[in-house]
């Protein structure tokens, strides 16, 4: 990282405490945030959010590890997270990741060389009456058919 | 997305000036009223909703919590997110009730991460509230202040449990905790804590409404009230339903169009496996609880992939913190694939429906215990046809 980078960064963060609070229960929607902004939380921003709250830092590596949600490493401009659920999985979600893997050259849990998309499983998004359904970054697609699939990345720029 | 059939409590002419009639009235009215209407927690544990509130009123603390459990995260479960996006003045009048009945001046809607979308929609109806004085200090001119803040989760079935959402909400991994204390007891910070699911609070205000007396009359005499379902699958009309507590799952299945049923699962990936010769039991407390849950399977369907699916899930989601969860779940689910490859034999399946026993009793928290239940009643009901194939 760059020091420009890094001092944006803790700059960020600090801000992030004054409004969201320094105590243990701001650690969460502190980290949603930063995952927000810069699809990652990394090991530079895990360490300024434990000194700001006063924590060890390992523990906030436990929770950034515990949840689904967040990640330590850089992700791709979209993730995208196709539901693996039974309801999902019943209306042929096996199709929908076999178009996907085909299309973007990569299977599941890799990322393209342009870290332009990633392809990912997630548990049930609630969505069992409209699948397969998919997640990409924070919008809900439903009702997916391998030629919406192709439409879609089609789409996305 | 409306309810499909006809709704029955979930009516909006039932919510009537249920809001402002309890909080005019005696807090301890409130309690009492939900109490006499026989309401139990709709997240699928059942535990009476006016016994709870009753404990958090008559606890002795300095500051008290009312939170919305609205991690619906139990696979084929959707209709919080009917609840949450249509009827989301209900839900916040039935959170600011339960505030009110209990002495409590804050609460919190605990958002699953998958739901974010929503996050917009909600804080909007809670600002609207705060201007219509409805939130806030002096609600209704009376002595009574209460906020309600929404706070996202991000991705963890197990905080869908009370305790590991608590955890959560304090900023930690979502771990469930030993139980008891109950969160009514030590919940949010240390302090009294109500946690009811979404569907519970949205009821509140039309019980105070239409009076217990009201309610009781609908569904069982165990299970009174309706509960809304959530139904996907082989079926032709997937969505919500509100049924009465008591209603069988053949006539359910009916009203949704399956055909050719093979089994139905309720409750969840957590819930039991029902065969086509127990269609006729009933959707209650007292027999086929669920929390809203309902996935229908046709008879194309080979119940090994399904059970394999459910595994799968259970050794994601399990947090790791117990050992018969987290090794329990591993052990089934290498069972399920010796199965498939054949290489399981009827000793070690039999040794395997034993192991699931054990989780159940063993577990620390209702995900451990539960998540033997697919692989018992499928083993059980659809073990010879599973083995017929790949034995």
């Amino acid at each position: 990282m760059l020091a420009s980078e890094v001092s944006a960064l803790n700059e960020e963060i600090q801000e992030l405490v004054q409004t969201l609070g320094n105590g243990r229960q701001a650690l969460m929607p502190i980290l949603q945030h930063i995952q927000r902004k810069h699809g990652y939380i990394s090991a530079h921003a895990q360490q300024e959010v434990a000194r700001l709250l006063k924590i060890h830092p390992v523990e906030v590596d436990g929770v950034v590890t515990f949840y689904a949600f967040f990640r330590k490493g850089r992700r791709a401009k979209y993730n995208i997270r196709l539901c693996q659920t039974i309801s999902c999985d019943l209306m042929n979600k096996d199709g929908i990741a076999k178009t996907f893997e085909r299309e973007l050259g990569i299977k599941f849990g890799e990322v393209t060389k342009d870290e332009k998309y990633s392809l990912e499983f997630i548990s049930c998004l609630g969505m069992c009456d409209q699948g397969p359904a998919m997640l990409i970054n924070n919008e809900v697609y439903t009702n997916l058919t391998p030629r919406k699939v192709v439409d879609i990345l089609n789409s996305l720029k | 997305m409306p309810i499909l059939n006809k709704p029955i409590i979930f009516d909006r002419n039932n919510f009537g000036n249920g809001f402002e009639k309890g909080i005019k009235g005696r807090p301890i009215d409130i309690v009492l009223e939900i109490r006499e209407s026989g309401l139990k927690g709709r997240g699928g544990a059942g535990f009476p909703t006016g016994t709870k509130w009753m404990l958090a009123a008559t606890a002795v603390s300095p500051k008290k919590y009312v939170i919305c459990n609205a991690d619906e995260g139990e696979p084929g479960t959707f209709k919080d997110r009917l609840l949450l996006t249509e009827y989301t003045d209900e839900l916040l009048q039935g959170m600011i009730l339960c505030g009110y009945a209990i002495g409590a001046k804050e609460g919190y809607i605990y958002l699953r991460g998958e739901y974010e979308y929503m996050l917009s929609h909600i804080n909007g109806v809670i600002n609207k509230f705060h201007e219509e004085g409805k939130l806030g200090k002096g609600i209704f001119g009376k002595n009574f202040d209460f906020d309600i803040s929404v706070r996202l989760g991000s991705g963890a079935y197990v905080c869908g449990e009370e305790s590991a959402l608590i955890e959560s909400l304090e900023g930690h991994r979502g771990e469930p905790r030993n139980r008891p204390p109950y969160p009514v007891n030590t919940g949010y910070m240390g302090y009294p804590t109500v946690v009811n699911n979404v569907e519970t609070l949205v009821s509140v205000p039309i019980i105070i409404n239409k009076g217990a007396e009201w309610f009781r009359n609908i569904g069982t005499e165990k299970s009174r009230g309706t509960k809304l379902l959530s139904i996907s699958g082989d079926v032709e009309r997937p969505g919500i339903y509100e049924v009465p507590f008591g209603t069988k799952i053949i006539d359910m299945l009916e009203m949704v169009r399956a055909k050719d049923t093979k089994a139905v699962q309720i409750g969840g990936a957590s819930g039991i496996c029902i065969p086509e010769e127990e269609l006729h039991r009933n959707l209650s407390f007292e027999d086929v609880p669920t929390g809203g849950s309902i996935i229908v399977f046709n008879k194309s369907r080979d119940m090994l992939k399904i059970l394999k699916n459910f595994m799968e899930f259970f050794t994601e989601e399990s947090c790791g913190q117990c050992t018969p969860c987290r090794v329990g779940n591993k052990k089934l689910l290498d069972g399920v694939n010796m199965i498939e490859q054949g290489k399981c034999s009827v000793k070690y399946l039999r040794e395997l429906i034993d192991l699931g026993r054990t989780m159940q009793v063993s577990s620390k928290c209702g995900l451990g215990q539960s998540s033997p239940n697919p692989f018992i009643t499928i083993m059980t009901h659809f073990g010879d046809e599973i083995l017929a194939e790949h034995y």
